[in-house]
């Protein structure tokens, strides 16, 4: 396996003077607030099996804590993978500087680390608006704004100024990730605030145009900071790493636009069955099922460039983070749809099973194409010959795999369980089960997915270790993996 | 303007003559499968629009041919059950509760809607199945505050324990000797040894002659010269084994300082006469109906 794509540069002549400072912090920051995200995410997995875990401090009941676990898993873990990586992409296949100089980049990326503590702040001392994963207040809605100009900026920037003719493929998702987001942002923050100097502030809408706005953000949250964002991860890492080109160039072209045009319809889908209008539910389910190829495309994309590299996943752990992604990617694409339909939806919603669904997406996707990235990145920012140790990463895949099976198997049973407990009826048509026994009979699957949980973070940890190793620039004495298994020598 | 068209070896296939960061495409069609699907779910999703409600009009919206909508699904829904329940609901309305629970189908359906009643609404108090929660009585024993038989059972069902929104409510309310300074703190150590004494845990025999005064004076009224209460005034028995709050000595202190008042809403003003007729036949059978 080679660590040699800063060798192997384009056939151009001209040397770049690459801005790679802030993909450095940004890699460091993904690291960092991913074991934070991870850390506060399983705490509420137990705090759910066992509610004493709160210890009765008003800064760590659930409703505080979760807030700030999505928000530092989605926009600090993720968010932080994007930036560094879309940075490090778009230079690289511009073959140009960040646009902005040092100043621009390095405001973006310490604004955004600003938007985050602000938000964290706010969330554990009870200052929210209480809109799912755009929680935080006006003031801090406009301080991300102002740091999304700029991000905007500096990227397009670059792009303009890029020495290749054509825009890669990976651009495009992160273009339109940033674009999106920007919208997103803007309409569902229209907000009022109560005063100059208060916090509090009160939407600009209400009743179920406020809750459309809020899942018109909400699930186009998903769409375009976690899958177009990731995407581009995926479309430029995965080649890179598989020493392969991309599957189809068409197919990307087209799935790109179709996922991008059918995506921004599909929010009312969390609305099924509630006071939204009857035609905007059929709209939002029927855009998610023609929903479900423009996302495989990308799964096809992805896997198919592996073809010819195959034997790589046996040696290059880093490969197969990504790859397993790409396949948690398929399998949330397709639940996706399914539970966006109807009849699924009514025994699906308001459960468990969304809860899974969603760690299938975060943990198994998200998480698992960024720790791929990051593995990569680590030892071509720093200059490093290699990772500190592969068998490491290689822990650090199965014991993120073998937790991310926990969580989503649980979830499902308890899901699926739950929603069946909640519409089971006698022949006479009484309720069988009152509310507490539901969550009663949920118990056992909350301390698996704790558990599972508590794998996944354990193997944070071990990235930690890798990564700090990694820029010190130790390398571990071991046999490469793939060989017959030897007692690794320290 | 593809200009360094290379074949892939090992698919076959062109590439696109681009490079990014050494980073080639190739040029493969979209798989057919792929486009199949495609298609299928876009057709799909069309037929879906013509029969179901979808998209919106200058004024109005497209109905869809089936006609269907939440609501009308929710109204047939509802309209189904309760057209199986008529005849039961029917007679149900016609008879007194002691001749539903003579009637071993009415019974029957009573319990299983009791069963559903009870656990939306009581539960929440009183704990599944009617075990009891500190403050909310247990339903499965024979200590009753108001009574246990099927009648005063539909009665305080009806209008509910302190309810003050209900004028025939059920109310008594026990004096909060120390708070309002009735009973002097050493008189209250007296009482509840007495009181204890009644289940042979008195620690502190003088004490507890001394409470007996006490409580003649002062408790006897509503507990009953014996302490084994008042069941029409609601007073509970304080000889059995059985204690609301709490049968220990600093419980005991501090619900003879400060009284307890609990409260339980009138289910007359919120649940039909069916529906609490049901409620009262699945709380008589829970253990302890008198």
């Amino acid at each position: 396996m080679s660590q040699g794509s800063m060798a192997q540069t384009a056939p151009s002549s001209v040397a770049v003077n690459y801005n790679m400072d802030v993909v450095r912090w940004g890699a460091l920051a993904t690291v960092f607030w991913g074991v934070i995200g991870f850390l506060v995410g399983d705490v509420l997995a137990w705090q759910l099996a066992f509610p004493a875990l709160n210890f009765d401090i008003e800064y760590l009941n659930f409703g505080r804590l979760r807030p700030l676990h999505t928000s530092a898993v989605i926009f600090a873990f993720g968010g932080n993978a994007l930036l560094a990586t879309s940075f490090y992409v778009v230079q690289r296949t511009c073959r140009a500087s960040l646009y902005g100089g040092k100043a621009l980049p390095a405001f973006v990326f310490w604004g955004y680390q600003l938007f985050i503590v602000m938000a964290a702040i706010g969330y554990v001392t009870g200052v929210t608006q209480g809109r799912e994963y755009a929680e935080p207040e006006w003031f801090v809605d406009l301080w991300l704004t102002i740091v999304w100009v700029c991000y905007l900026a500096v990227f397009v920037g670059t792009l303009l100024k890029r020495r290749e003719p054509h825009i890669y493929v990976a651009n495009w998702f992160y273009l339109a990730f940033i674009v999106t987001i920007a919208m997103l942002h803007l309409g569902n923050n229209l907000a009022i605030p109560v005063s100059l100097f208060g916090t509090k502030s009160y939407s600009m809408f209400s009743g179920v145009q406020d809750a459309l706005t809020q899942w018109w953000y909400g699930h186009n949250a998903v769409g375009f900071f976690l899958t177009a964002g990731f995407l581009g991860m995926m479309y430029y890492f995965i080649p890179k790493r598989a020493e392969r080109p991309v599957y189809s160039y068409r197919l990307s072209i087209i799935h790109f636009w179709a996922l991008i045009f059918l995506y921004i319809w599909a929010g009312p889908h969390h609305l099924h069955y509630t006071a939204l209008p009857d035609w905007a539910q059929t709209l939002g389910m029927t855009f998610s099922i023609m929903l479900w190829m423009p996302s495989w495309g990308g799964m096809i994309n992805g896997l198919m460039t592996l073809s010819g590299a195959w034997d790589k996943l046996r040696t290059d752990p880093v490969l197969r983070f990504m790859v397993a992604a790409v396949g948690f990617y398929g399998m949330s694409t397709f639940e996706g749809p399914v539970m966006s339909i109807k009849a699924v939806n009514g025994l699906s919603h308001y459960t468990d099973w969304t809860i899974g669904h969603v760690h299938s997406g975060a943990l198994g996707w998200v998480a698992f194409v960024s720790f791929g990235a990051i593995y990569h990145l680590i030892p071509v920012l720093w200059n490093r010959e290699r990772l500190y140790s592969m068998r490491l990463v290689s822990h650090h895949f199965w014991l993120g795999t073998i937790g991310i099976v926990l969580y989503i198997t649980s979830m499902w049973v308890s899901g699926i369980m739950q929603g069946l407990m909640w519409r089971a009826y006698d022949e006479l048509g009484f309720l069988q089960y009152s509310f507490i026994e539901t969550v009663e009979a949920m118990h056992p699957y909350y301390i698996i997915r704790a558990t599972g949980g508590l794998l996944f973070l354990l193997g944070s940890f071990l990235m930690v270790w890798n990564v700090y190793k990694t820029i010190r620039g130790d390398l571990r004495n071991e046999a490469p993996i793939g060989t017959p298994a030897t007692v690794a020598a320290e | 303007m593809p200009t360094n068209v290379e074949k892939d070896q090992v698919s076959g296939r062109e590439t696109t003559g681009h490079e990014w960061d050494g980073i080639k495409e190739l040029n493969t069609p979209l798989p057919s499968w792929w486009v199949y699907v495609f298609w299928v779910t876009i057709i799909w999703s069309v037929g879906y629009w013509v029969v179901y409600p979808s998209w919106p009009t200058a004024t109005d919206y497209l109905k869809g041919t089936f006609g269907t909508t939440n609501r009308t699904q929710l109204h047939e829904t509802m309209a189904n059950v309760a057209a199986e329940r008529a005849p039961y609901m029917e007679r149900l309305a016609a008879l007194d509760v002691s001749e539903v629970v003579n009637d071993p189908e009415l019974l029957n359906f009573s319990m299983a809607g009791g069963k559903a009643i009870f656990a939306d609404n009581c539960a929440p108090c009183h704990g599944t199945g009617g075990a009891g929660n500190p403050g909310f009585p247990s339903l499965q024993d024979d200590a009753w505050l108001w009574g246990g038989s099927l009648d005063a059972i539909n009665e305080t069902l009806h209008v509910g324990i302190r309810w003050d929104a209900n004028e025939d409510t059920r109310l008594n309310d026990m004096p909060a000797f120390g708070r309002d300074g009735l009973l002097e703190r050493e008189d209250i150590s007296d009482v509840v040894q007495f009181v204890m004494g009644y289940s042979n845990r008195a620690t502190d025999g003088d004490a507890a002659q001394r409470g007996a005064i006490v409580f003649e004076e002062n408790c006897a009224a509503c507990h009953g010269d014996n302490g084994k209460g008042i069941q029409e005034l609601g007073a509970p028995n304080l000889t059995d084994a059985i204690w609301l709050y709490g049968g220990d000595q600093a419980t005991l202190t501090d619900t003879v300082t400060n009284s307890r008042r609990g409260v339980m809403p009138a289910w007359g003003d919120r649940l039909d006469e069916e529906t609490i007729k049901m409620l009262t036949v699945y709380v008589h059978s829970l253990g302890g109906g008198q």
